[in-house]
C-alpha cells in the first residue's frame, strides 16, 4: 500500500505532468481561460488515463510488442469517445465550451506515455493509482492555471467575482496570458520543490 | 501468463479481437447515448428561440421552413403562434465577416418589424472583446447601442462609423458591423415570411381539417 501511496504522490508532485514533466501543452494552454473548463478537462483527461491504465494493465501479456501502439491508441481513443458522447449527452454546455479539445484528448501524449512506461509493465494496482496520481496532477494543474488566468483576466474564479472586471488584464484570457502565467507558476513550482528537498 | 510472441498470427488475433469487442462497446454507448444527444440539440434550440420571441405556445422547430435570403442562401425561419395567431418569428442567421470567422445568432421579431430579442448561438470572436456582442446589443439602458425595440422598416442597422446609430462593441467594430449584417438579412428574411404568414396560416388551417 505505501508502494502505490509513493506512485500516487509521484505523479501528484514529483513527476507532475505539467509542472516538471511538461507533458500535454496543447489543452494546458488551450482550455484553462476559465478555472471551470480547466478542471472539466482535467477531469475528463483523468478518466480516460484512469481507465485505460487498468486495461491495458490487464491486457499487457495479450498484446504482441509489435502492434502495442497501435493497440494501446485503440484503447485510450474508446474511453475518449465514451467520454465525448457522455458529454454531449448530458453536459452539452461544457462539451460546446472544451469542443475539439475533448477528442484530442487520443493523442495527448501524457496518457499514452502512462500505457507504455507505466502501464504495459505494472499489475493493475499500481497502474491504477499512477493513473490517479497523473490525472490528479493533471487536473489540479489545469485548475490552478485556469483560475489563475480567470483572476487575473476578468477577476474571478469559478464564475465567483474577487474584484470587479474593469481590472481584469484581458491579456490572461487570451492565448498569450497562457504562456506567461504557466511559465511564472512553473517557475514557482520548482521553487517550492526544490525548498522541500 | 507469457507474453505473446511477436508473430504474424498473434499479432492479428489480438489486434483484431480489441478491435471487434471496443467497436462493440462503443456502438452499445453510441446507442444509449444517441437519443439524450439529440434532445440537448433540440433543447437547446428551443430554449434560444423561447428567448428571442414573444410567449408561444406551438413547436416552431417542427413548423421550420427555410427561406432564401437573396445572397444565394437560405436562412431557417421559426415561426412563433399562440393559438392559431401568429405572435412572433425566430430567424436563424449567421454572417461569415466575423472577427474570429462564423457569428451565428438567432433574432426574434414581433409581427410589427420591431426586434424582440436575440441570442448568439454560436461565434469564435476574441473573448472580451468581440465575444460581448452576447450582451452589448441587449443593454436598454443605453438606446444607442441597444438593438432591442428597434423597428427596420426604417432601414438597415449600421454602426455609428458607418453612418448608423448604433453603437459598435469598443475595440470591435469589425465583430459589430458582422452582427448587424447577420441582423439585417435576417430581417430581411422575416420581412418575406411576415407577408405571406397569413396565406401560409389559411393553408394550414384548411390542410389540418
Amino acid at each position: 500500500m505505501s508502494n502505490n501511496l509513493k506512485v500516487l504522490i509521484n505523479g501528484l508532485i514529483k513527476e507532475n505532468p505539467i509542472f516538471v514533466l511538461l507533458l500535454g501543452m496543447c489543452p494546458t494552454l488551450a482550455t484553462t481561460s476559465s478555472a471551470l473548463n480547466g478542471m472539466s478537462m482535467g477531469l475528463a483527461t483523468m478518466f480516460v488515463l484512469v481507465c485505460s491504465n487498468i486495461v491495458i494493465s490487464l491486457i499487457k501479456n495479450l498484446i504482441p510488442d509489435k502492434v502495442r501502439i497501435p493497440a494501446f491508441i485503440v484503447v485510450i481513443a474508446t474511453f475518449v469517445t465514451l467520454v465525448q458522447m457522455m458529454m454531449n449527452a448530458y453536459v452539452p454546455a461544457l462539451a460546446d465550451s472544451l469542443g475539439i479539445f475533448i477528442p484530442l484528448i487520443v493523442v495527448n501524449c501524457i496518457v499514452l506515455g502512462r500505457a507504455e512506461a507505466f502501464a504495459s509493465k505494472n499489475g493493475v494496482l499500481s497502474s491504477f493509482f499512477d493513473g490517479l496520481g497523473i490525472g490528479l496532477g493533471f487536473t489540479g494543474a489545469l485548475t490552478l492555471l485556469g483560475a489563475v488566468r480567470e483572476l487575473l483576466g476578468t477577476g474571478k474564479i469559478f464564475s465567483m467575482t474577487i474584484f470587479p472586471e474593469n481590472f481584469g488584464a484581458l491579456l490572461f484570457v487570451l492565448a498569450p496570458g497562457a504562456f506567461i502565467a504557466l511559465g511564472y507558476m512553473i517557475a514557482i513550482f520548482n521553487k517550492l520543490q526544490k525548498k522541500t528537498n | 501468463m507469457a507474453k505473446l510472441e511477436s508473430n504474424f498470427k498473434n499479432m492479428f488475433l489480438s489486434l483484431f479481437t480489441i478491435c471487434l469487442v471496443v467497436a462493440a462497446l462503443l456502438a452499445q454507448v453510441n446507442k444509449m447515448t444517441a437519443k439524450p444527444i439529440a434532445e440537448a440539440k433540440a433543447m437547446k434550440l428551443v430554449n434560444a428561440i423561447r428567448e428571442v420571441v414573444p410567449p408561444f405556445d406551438n413547436d416552431p422547430v417542427a413548423e421550420a421552413y427555410k427561406m432564401p435570403d437573396g445572397q444565394g442562401d437560405s436562412l431557417t425561419v421559426y415561426p412563433a403562434k399562440k393559438g392559431d395567431e401568429i405572435v412572433g418569428f425566430a430567424v436563424n442567421s449567421s454572417s461569415k465577416n466575423g472577427f474570429g470567422g462564423n457569428i451565428q445568432i438567432m433574432v426574434g421579431f414581433d409581427t410589427e418589424n420591431k426586434i424582440v430579442n436575440y441570442s448568439v448561438l454560436q461565434h469564435s470572436e476574441t473573448p472580451g472583446l468581440g465575444s460581448k456582442m452576447t450582451q452589448w446589443f441587449k443593454d436598454t439602458t443605453k438606446p444607442n447601442q441597444s438593438i432591442i425595440g428597434r423597428d427596420l422598416s426604417a432601414g438597415q442597422l449600421k454602426v455609428s462609423k458607418d453612418g448608423g446609430n448604433i453603437d459598435a462593441i469598443t475595440a470591435s467594430t469589425i465583430t459589430s458591423r458582422a452582427f448587424l449584417e447577420a441582423v439585417n438579412k435576417a430581417y430581411a428574411v422575416y420581412k418575406e415570411s411576415d407577408a405571406d404568414s397569413d396565406a401560409t396560416n389559411k393553408e394550414e388551417k384548411g390542410e389540418s381539417k
